[in-house]
């Protein structure tokens, strides 16, 4: 099994259960989704031919994966022609150890990190303070959480589940004063403490958007600068990436910068977009004196090589969350993994195993609005149905299984089948009232908790047809 | 292809097909040994079952002919997931290819295959519409709304999230019916705001659930497929 950050003991029943009642969530959620969806379909509309575009970006990171040994190779010349580092960390351990190392080796006391995925995914932080370093989230979301010690809920919204009260609740705490809950003072205050931060930092950790192959180039995208601030302020810059994130050249980045924050939110672009290529140059005024590119494995070369590869296409936009009708509804943390919605119940099984995570490729109702706001148009819930089936295989014979079978077996069978349409209609239909049933017993009674059920018509189609067919032929 | 929910919920669905069919000059057919496309199957992630009853599928399909199906949800198994299914099966690969190029939806085939919007039909009333997940993976986008919009004194009020998830998902509303049923939920809400006496939907695994919650919550609402609206004159 890898490690991969998934909460321990995680009950996924009883935490959509939670989720479900819980009013402030679900007024966030729908709020949230719903302004990003609308960006999204607005951002893809305003593209000339975003259909086409999408293609394309699928079609580069296809060839990519399929050369990933190449591009990793040429990247890592092309940092450590720049005067980087590259470290290779085949596990989260391993990133975990590189890192740190790196902090006690340029005696780094104080880190600032931009958001990344990847570090939640490694457990990052705990592993730097236990090293006694002193971290500090400098993405506003991420910000809050850290302070209120919890986890990200949405891949590029991480405090979506909180509320401006509750943003303010968790602040006030922090500067021990009572802050309105006004949006503006709010983020004056956060801007106020992280200013000071980026100031006193000697490490800044990132992760990357992009890595260039060609160049060596590092692409961060934000919205609030703190990127850009993490990269010029410390002596030593630490990038942490998964290792599918290389693209071959320059040339293929506006692709996806046109794509991504239009997905993501419906932006034309990330209102910072920073383009890092090595360490501080001599006669440079700003930038790191150290640069550092960790790449990160942790499962991924495993899932590279099997039928699930599509699912590292993923460029974190975060727009299959948002379209999700079952995300908005249970929110991110109800998925138990760093990684959360449609995209989640992928990553997580793969990362760190189907058996810990069985809920998780049944969570969707195969709507498939994931697939249609991914900008590289991953197969979502074919994956998902693929994840199904491998559980199936893992499992020897069930009730389940055993029922389904039998069921395949009648429905080849057409005289049975007719048969057993009839008995259920005989069984369910002096039950029913108005051809519907109030109450299913077993498996059927989450259904019927919210809606009625129907019976069988007491004249099937085919049996309809035997009719109309006669009525045709005299 | 009348769809194995069709055939037991909502036979009437299968019936305005046929008439509507004819009425445009389509000779129909209904092969009887047609049960199920296995898509239960195969969604629970059982592919060996779901590849024998594509089988099943084609085999009861092998003429030249062209299938309509008055669901998306058929229509996106048979072209999406048959060939991909059967992709190592050097015989039945060509034959789910086959069977996927000649299988159509049935507002598909209307306006891509026949080549008409206006067929012909009144149904006085006002009508919301909601969208089936299966269109989209199909690459249909208004086609329902473009016949519907033809449709004689019938006015058309847009629906809230018109193209959302109802929830069914066939097993995931068994395995989740909280997350269904808070979906179901709103999807209802949207129709009896929208002020419509008539719901339109496309398959008969949202009508299902559409209905199923409609007649919970007490509404007086009139559910009809698409076929049903376009059959009447």
């Amino acid at each position: 099994m890898n490690d991969y950050a998934r909460h321990e003991h995680h009950d996924f029943p009883g935490a959509v259960h939670q989720a479900l009642a819980d009013e402030p969530l679900q007024a966030a959620l729908v709020r949230l989704t719903g302004t990003l969806m609308a960006g999204n379909r607005r951002g893809y509309a305003a593209l000339a031919d975003s259909d086409r575009l999408r293609d394309h970006a699928k079609q580069i990171k296809e060839h990519t994966l399929a050369h990933l040994d190449n591009y990793l190779e040429q990247l890592e010349a092309s940092v450590v022609k720049l005067g980087g580092k590259v470290h290779w960390a085949a596990s989260a351990e391993d990133a975990r150890a590189i890192i740190v190392d790196i902090a006690r080796q340029s005696s780094c006391k104080r880190a600032v990190k931009s958001k990344s995925m990847t570090s939640e995914e490694i457990h990052l932080n705990r592993a730097l303070e236990k090293a006694g370093l002193e971290v500090t989230e400098t993405d506003f979301g991420e910000f809050i959480l850290q302070v209120a010690g919890e986890r990200p809920s949405h891949l590029v919204a991480p405090a979506v589940h909180h509320t401006r009260e509750s943003v303010a609740r968790v602040l006030s705490k922090y500067v021990g004063d009572d802050l309105p809950d006004d949006p503006k003072t709010l983020a004056l205050t956060g801007r106020r403490i992280l200013r000071q931060e980026f100031h006193q930092a000697d490490l800044g950790i990132t992760g990357a958007n992009f890595a260039v192959a060609e160049t060596g180039t590092v692409v961060l995208v934000t919205n609030e600068g703190n990127g850009r601030l993490t990269t010029t302020c410390p002596r030593v810059h630490v990038a942490l990436m998964g290792m599918e994130k290389v693209i071959p050249r320059l040339a293929d980045l506006p692709v996806f910068l046109k794509l991504l924050a239009r997905a993501a939110t419906g932006q034309t672009l990330s209102v910072y977009t920073t383009l890092i290529t090595g360490p501080r140059r001599p006669g440079e005024l700003d930038g790191p004196e150290e640069f550092h590119l960790v790449i990160l494995d942790n499962g991924r070369s495993r899932i590279l090589a099997g039928p699930f590869r599509e699912s590292l296409e993923c460029i974190r936009c975060g727009a299959c969350l948002n379209a999700c009708p079952v995300y908005r509804r249970i929110g991110g943390h109800a998925y138990g993994g760093v990684y959360s919605g449609p995209i989640g119940s992928i990553l997580t099984p793969l990362y760190d195993s189907v058996s810990n995570n069985p809920e998780l490729p049944h969570a969707s109702s195969l709507c498939g609005a994931c697939q249609a706001a991914c900008p590289v148009k991953i197969n979502i819930p074919r994956m998902l149905i693929g994840l199904r089936e491998v559980q199936h295989h893992h499992r020897t014979s069930t009730w389940e299984h055993l029922a389904y079978k039998l069921w395949s077996l009648v429905l080849r069978k057409p005289r049975l089948y007719r048969l057993a349409l009839r008995f259920a209609r005989m069984l369910l239909g002096p039950l029913a009232d108005d051809g519907w049933l109030k109450r299913l017993p077993g498996p059927g009674a989450g259904w019927t908790h919210a809606r009625d059920f129907p019976v069988p018509a007491s004249r099937s189609f085919r049996d309809r047809w035997r009719e109309l067919y006669a009525k045709k032929e005299k | 292809m009348v769809t194995c929910l069709g055939d037991a919920l909502f036979p009437d669905v299968g019936v305005a097909t046929v008439k509507l069919l004819r009425r445009l000059g389509v000779d129909v057919d209904f092969p009887p040994s047609q049960t199920c496309c296995g898509q239960p199957h195969f969604n629970s992630g059982y592919h060996d079952e779901a590849r024998k009853l594509a089988m099943h599928t084609i085999r009861a399909f092998g003429h030249d002919n062209l299938v309509v199906t008055p669901s998306g949800s058929c229509a996106a198994m048979v072209k999406l997931e048959y060939p991909h299914l059967l992709e190592n099966d050097l015989v039945w690969h060509g034959r789910a290819e086959d069977l996927a190029r000649r299988t159509h939806e049935l507002s598909d085939f209307l306006i891509h295959v026949l080549g008409v919007e206006d067929v012909g039909a009144r149904c006085p009333g006002k009508a919301t519409y909601h969208m089936a997940c299966h269109l989209r993976g199909l690459g249909l986008k208004d086609e329902p709304e473009r016949l519907l919009g033809k449709v004689k004194d019938l006015e058309l009020v847009p629906l809230e999230r018109f193209d959302e998830c109802c929830g069914f998902g066939g097993s995931f509303s068994v395995r989740f019916p909280g997350i269904s049923g808070a979906m179901v939920e709103d999807k209802a809400g949207f129709i009896d705001k929208s002020g419509a006496d008539i719901l339109v939907a496309t398959d008969a695994g949202c009508l299902m659930n559409i209905l199923g919650r409609l007649r919970r919550r007490g509404s007086k609402i009139r559910p009809m497929h698409l076929a049903q609206v376009l059959e009447k004159t």
